[in-house]
């Protein structure tokens, strides 16, 4: 087909497309300028910058966000690949009853899942803290690294595992050999993907986070609250350019083929 | 546990009612059969038939029902025996070559599998390769992604074949490469029957494949083996019409057997017909006839040869085929009947047909194959 | 035999024990720290409010009929009125995106890249690019001052406007990204054959693209109402104190005002309208035509 597509929606999609990159890209050149009120451009600057090395309190949430974030995604990654490898490899009772019930986080607002968990610590006495962040994170990453990975191992070739049980490898060995080898790639990428949410989410941790253990989204919430300094706009580019680079790299990886 | 030593008599694969169910569908149902020790073995049907199954049973991938007969290999039971203990290879459809492993490496999988000696494994690697006319030199380094659908092939074959197996599985290998190499891998794979004197069981849709390579077919339908028996057998005296119809053409005829003198005599709509004896004629049963075209021929009518049944009816259609003429006519009942007429040249020697002629259709009785009824 | 044989001599046996053996921590993980919170807050849905605990023994509605409350039905009304409204802003610029981008061969996977590039980036920030822009001395109002076309500042932000850009803002990625994929699946030979058959392009959009995205634009929709009614952020940062969503009356109850039955419920009432509209698009889905995507 060459049908030619007409000018109205070129026009019309450009538009979207200004409404979808041009608040970023304004807020990213801000970050840079050499004004406090942020209102016109005056000159270049990385004093922005240079001052979020100075507060203490982004420092901390940076250092409690990798903290989350790293806990969280290696036992989502773990969790959520063997309940992949389970969906994908075996005929069991209940399959399509565990199927529904995995997709539910994905569809449950957020704000529910937090003070849901909120209401479940304290009942048990449990001590909001990094502890029951990465607890929470742990929950809300599970379901997206099993759906990573599923669509990994569903393109994954079966006869694979079969011949290499043909060729004397028994179950163990096909698995470390064989499956992980192939399923690597949708791993990392499921693990990328939890880590990215872990490191931006703000409604589920503001609930089941304790005084003193604020991880970076809080403390940007608290600085756009409170604030309106330029650091917001450095700290933000920052972390624009980190989830950035993170979801690129998953996407890289969900896309590269066995070979 | 090295298998005891089976004579030449003894069957190396013996299937004794064995049943396999998924859910409520029978895959294969209470299927009974030998395959002898160094022959090339086809399981032969359309797709659904059970033969993937039947193959995956015997690799150990499926499990017999409980009470689903017994599955045995150089004379044990294997039933629930794992792949990785039965001592056979398996060439994948797909050819299932592990993308993240070289050639060599592919290659060597086995031998690592089974503590082969590391000096030991590069020559036989190397031995293995040129068994499957693939050069070490050139191919060994390349990973999967680098090799055409011919050369995986090949190195599906080595993968199995390194590992000297007593059976050797191959599920429609043929199936994904192109027409002209199918042929020289086809007579490849006899070879290598042959000289190794390996078991093929060689699982296949394509009957002229099938044809080609085997020593004997079994043809399965609906998860129960139809005819087993040597191409020709299975080609010259199909045994139902549904083995007629999936191997080569044929032209089915009916009616009702009497006894006519010594010789059994069917009345048809089109005509009176001689048939030969066979197990389970009787007066008055309901008969059913296959007749290969190749077998037929025509004349016009009441100018076939003495000693020959003769059917009349009406040239529908003269098909060009190149090598043969198919002369199709139709039937007094409205049924057609394939002719196949060796071509002589139609520039030449046109033939003497054309739509709507009358003419007989013409075979000699023995020719005709009288059906079970299924 | 040695244990590893044992072992799997065991799950060889066992098809189903492999297979919950695998399943069994995460599956656990979930069911304690999601399932059971969720029923939990739904018990104390319908407990009194305590004293000086959250809840006391005992079985009560009132935490459900306050929602009679005109106060009350007028967030629910306002949520689901913007969530709507959100929705139908999305779909229509989204399907005309979803579409150009279906019919760019070659700029196809840079230009999706485009549309989801945005969506990842944190939402956190995303918002707070909104109010840069819209503040009163936010990159809007400083412009239109500093061209002279106003004097005084526009009101952006704390408006049910801004609200709404922010949903649009959020979710846009959500209605693009399924209506491409059934555009892109979208058999060209079918409109080839309406052409054949004499349909003019408008015809062939109306009786032959656009039913069979359907399915794509269902999903989309779902995609985007969802989020939107479940949303926190987006109205708290840009709605101000006026204009609250459920969400922001949920997180109300379980800080300044203290009562945690009352946000149970709240929470079980978006809970259970997202359950709806899920099941209602499963349904949909099965029966749509084209609908076979989900295979």
């Amino acid at each position: 087909m060459s049908t030619k597509l007409p000018r109205w929606l070129i026009a019309f999609s450009a538009l979207v497309y200004l409404f979808l990159h041009l608040p970023i890209v304004v807020l990213v050149i801000f970050s840079f300028n050499d004004s406090k009120y942020a209102v016109s451009w005056t000159g270049f600057t990385w004093a922005w910058y240079q001052r979020l090395l100075e507060r203490e309190d982004i420092l901390r949430g940076l250092e409690a966000s990798l903290i989350v974030g790293a806990a969280s995604t290696l036992v989502s990654a773990v969790f959520g690949t063997l309940i992949a490898l389970a969906l994908a490899r075996h005929r069991f009772r209940g399959r399509t009853a565990l199927e529904a019930f995995l997709y539910v986080p994905l569809v449950t607002p957020e704000i529910v899942v937090g003070i849901s968990l909120l209401i479940l610590f304290v009942l048990l006495k449990v001590p909001l803290g990094l502890a029951t962040i990465t607890i929470a994170h742990i929950a809300f990453s599970i379901s997206f690294v099993v759906v990573v990975v599923l669509a990994r191992l569903q393109g994954m070739d079966r006869n694979l595992e079969e011949a290499a049980m043909t060729l004397g490898a028994d179950e163990i060995t096909t698995f470390w050999k064989i499956t992980v080898p192939q399923l690597w790639p949708g791993i990392i990428s499921g693990a990328l993907l939890a880590f990215t949410m872990s490191f931006d989410d703000y409604v589920i941790t503001s609930f089941v986070s304790g005084t003193g253990s604020s991880t970076l989204p809080i403390v940007v919430y608290t600085m756009v609250r409170r604030n309106i300094e330029p650091s917001i706009n450095a700290i933000s580019t920052i972390i624009l350019v980190a989830t950035a680079v993170l979801i690129y790299l998953a996407d890289r990886l969900g896309r590269e083929k066995g070979a | 546990m090295a298998p005891p030593a089976s004579s030449a008599a003894e069957p190396i694969v013996q299937f004794t009612r064995v049943s396999k169910h998924f859910g409520d569908f029978r895959a294969v149902n209470d299927i009974s059969f030998d395959i002898r020790k160094g022959e090339f073995f086809s399981l032969l049907g359309p797709s659904g038939c059970g033969k993937t199954t039947t193959l995956r049973l015997l690799a150990g991938f499926e499990q017999p029902d409980t009470d689903g007969g017994t599955v045995k290999i150089a004379g044990e039971v294997v039933n629930t025996r794992r792949p990785y203990e039965r001592q056979i290879g398996m060439v994948f459809q797909n050819y299932a070559i592990f993308p993240h492993l070289s050639v060599e490496r592919n290659v060597a999988f086995g031998l690592e599998q089974h503590k082969v000696p590391a000096a030991e494994i590069p020559g036989r690697v190397t031995q293995a390769l040129e068994m499957v006319r693939l050069d070490p030199g050139q191919y060994a380094k390349r990973m999967p992604n680098q090799l055409s659908g011919g050369q995986r092939q090949r190195v599906a074959l080595a993968r199995a074949l390194v590992l000297r197996p007593a059976i050797l599985l191959l599920d429609e290998p043929l199936g994904a490469i192109d027409l002209k190499l199918r042929k020289e891998m086809q007579l490849e794979l006899k070879a290598l029957n042959k000289n190794l004197g390996l078991t093929f069981v060689y699982v296949t849709h394509d009957q002229e494949e099938a044809l080609t390579m085997s020593d004997r077919i079994a043809v399965m339908d609906h998860g129960i083996i139809a005819q087993l028996g040597s191409p020709a057998e299975i080609y010259e005296n199909p045994r139902t019409a549904y083995v007629a119809r999936f191997i080569g053409e044929s032209n089915f005829l009916g009616g009702t057997a009497t006894r006519q003198g010594g010789a059994w005599q069917v009345a048809s709509p089109n005509g009176a017909f001689i048939i030969p004896d066979a197990p389970g004629l009787a007066e008055g049963a309901t008969v059913q006839i296959a007749v290969r075209p190749e077998w037929m021929d025509i004349f016009p009518v009441d100018h076939c040869p003495s000693g020959e049944n003769a059917v009349p009816g009406t040239v529908r259609e003269v098909i060009y085929l190149g090598e043969t003429m198919h002369v199709i006519v139709t039937l007094g009942d409205g049924t057609d009947c394939t002719v196949a007429v060796r071509n002589e040249g139609q520039l030449i020697k046109p033939l003497p047909w054309k739509k709507g002629d009358r003419a007989a259709v013409s075979w000699l009785p023995e020719d005709c194959q009288v059906l079970e009824q299924a | 035999m040695n244990l590893r044989q044992r072992i799997l001599g065991f799950y060889h046996t066992r098809k189903d024990a492999t297979a919950w053996t695998l399943l069994a921590p995460g599956v656990l993980w979930l069911v304690v720290f999601f399932l059971a919170p969720i029923l939990i807050m739904l018990g104390y849905s319908v407990m009194p409010r305590g004293l000086f605990t959250p809840v006391k023994a005992g079985f009560t509605l009132e935490h459900y009929q306050r929602f009679f409350d005109p106060l009350y039905l007028q967030i629910l009304w306002r949520t689901f009125a913007w969530s709507l409204g959100a929705t139908v802003i999305c779909l229509l610029m989204g399907y005309p995106l979803a579409y150009l981008i279906a019919r760019s061969w070659k700029w196809r996977n840079l230009l999706m890249f485009l549309v989801v590039l945005p969506f990842w980036t944190s939402f956190l920030v995303r918002t707070f690019a909104m109010i840069f822009l819209m503040r009163d001395t936010g990159l809007i109002n400083a412009t239109l001052i500093s061209l002279g076309l106003i004097t005084e500042p526009i009101p952006l932000l704390y408006t049910p406007f801004a609200v709404m850009v922010g949903l649009v803002y959020g979710f846009l990625p959500f209605m693009v990204l399924p209506i491409y994929a059934s555009l892109e699946k979208l058999d060209l030979s079918l409109l080839e054959a309406a052409e054949v058959l004499g349909a003019r392009p408008w015809a062939r959009f109306v009786r032959v693209t656009f039913p069979l995205s359907l399915p794509g634009v269902v999903a989309g929709a779902l995609l985007v109402f969802i989020p939107a009614l479940g949303s926190f952020l987006t109205s708290d940062l840009l709605g101000g104190a006026k204009q609250v969503m459920i969400g922001n009356l949920i997180q109300n109850q379980f800080s300044a005002a203290r009562n945690w039955p009352f946000g149970s419920a709240a929470s079980f009432i978006v809970m259970a309208l997202v359950l709806v509209a899920v099941v209602w698009y499963l349904r949909i889905r099965d029966t749509a035509p084209g609908g076979a995507e989900a295979k």
